[in-house]
């Protein structure tokens, strides 16, 4: 799998990560909104891992995380300011969750892990391919939600967006494992082993 | 007083920034898998939300507004919440290397936990005294640890039903959150009667 495939699909940030589930809950309500911050993320994303990458030999190993953050705050602004004079409504509705877009853990991951070790291009590849795996989980989430809420309001209440996401997500691994068996109580791998229950 | 605790109740469960604003996810999912790690990171996120809060809210008002900065606010606010989270990681490892293992990425990454900088910005939006600003967020750590708590138990019953191999795991985490945010849902109706 080609390097973009992989960070959009095999590390998808949103949905194999689980990064980023803020904007992808909260903006979801409508495709509009949550293609302006698919856009928005990606910008940022990519902006920071190109910049990052480019610097990466200069940045001391001690004071990494506060530079990165530094960065992605700086990119973060401009999508801001320039968001608010070229988007204004879109700006109206999303305003608190574009400036959160510093704080989506898919990026600061993304820059610790691939942007800071790797050069320009790959970083760059990388960047680009983990911003259309965001963007399709949000569009997917934003989708759904909005017809479905055509017919039944609490889709795009809060409670709406965690279900609907819950089992989107289901679907996704479903699809990638082809795997719908019932998991008995006592073969699940991936249960944790210090449970009370057991302990007792 | 009366208002003080009103904002203090609307932060921890009407408005709760987790279930109802969708901000602090990340953490709320990452670390909730296992009990014991849940209290610790409430204290962490809410020991930084509260120094965050102070400190963003004298800087906002004292260096950033008076010389017309508001426009790097995203950028300060940040800095001074990495610091905090960097000071209160120094703290956990010192005072319990085993507890730090188990926060692992978690507890670094408590800076990219968008509920202390949306705390910090809603007060600023909002134009918040200080004694609010700090209300606010301890009241925001407060519903973090609720639901925070209540979920990772849920969770660990889940844990040992037999489900659906895709939903095993996160997906049917979200949609339990969803059940529980639909519970929160109906405290709005109490806050519109009490004004929050």
């Amino acid at each position: 799998m080609s390097a973009f495939g992989e960070a959009a699909l095999r590390r998808n940030p949103a949905w194999v990560q689980l990064l980023g589930l803020c904007p992808l809950l909260a903006v979801s309500n409508t495709v509009a909104n949550a293609a302006g911050l698919a856009v928005a993320s990606a910008v940022v994303l990519t902006g920071s891992a190109f910049f990052i990458a480019s610097v990466r030999r200069w940045i001391p190993a001690d004071v990494r995380l506060p530079c990165f953050v530094l960065v992605i705050a700086t990119f973060t602004t401009l999508v801001h300011l320039a968001m608010e004079a070229y988007a204004f409504e879109l700006h109206q509705r999303i305003a608190l969750f574009v400036q959160i877009v510093v704080t989506n853990c898919m990026i600061l991951g993304q820059v610790e892990r691939v942007a800071a070790k790797v050069r320009v291009g790959r970083a760059l590849v990388d960047a680009l391919g983990a911003s259309a795996g965001f963007a399709a989980a949000i569009l997917a989430v934003g989708a759904v939600r909005e017809v479905i809420a055509v017919g039944f309001p609490l889709a795009a209440m809060p409670a709406g967006a965690f279900v609907i996401a819950g089992l989107l997500l289901a679907l996704a691994n479903a699809l990638a494992a082809r795997d719908w068996r019932f998991v008995p109580r006592r073969s699940s791998a991936r249960r944790s082993p210090e449970t009370p229950l057991e302990r007792q | 007083m009366a208002d003080l605790l009103l904002i203090l109740l609307s932060a921890a469960l009407v408005n709760n920034f987790v279930l109802v604003q969708f901000l602090g996810l990340c953490p709320f999912v990452g670390t909730s898998a296992r009990f014991e790690t849940t209290v610790p990171m409430t204290l962490a996120t809410m020991f930084v939300l509260a120094v965050a809060a102070v400190a963003t809210n004298l800087l906002h008002h004292h260096l950033l507004a008076p010389f017309g900065l508001e426009y790097l606010r995203i950028i300060a606010f940040i800095v001074v919440i990495a610091a905090c989270v960097q000071f209160t990681e120094l703290f956990v490892r010192a005072a319990s290397p085993l507890l730090h293992r188990m926060l692992g990425l978690y507890l670094p990454l408590i800076t990219t936990n968008c509920a202390v900088l949306g705390v910090v910005l809603i007060a600023v939006d909002e134009g918040l005294s200080l004694a609010r600003t700090l209300v606010l967020a301890i009241g925001a750590g407060a519903g973090f640890g609720v639901a925070i708590v209540a979920f990772a138990a849920l969770r660990e019953r889940i844990n040992d039903d037999a489900v659906p191999a895709p939903l095993r795991g996160v997906p049917l985490a979200l949609v339990t959150v969803g059940f529980m945010a639909l519970a929160f849902h109906g405290l709005r109706g109490i806050g519109a009667g009490m004004g929050a």
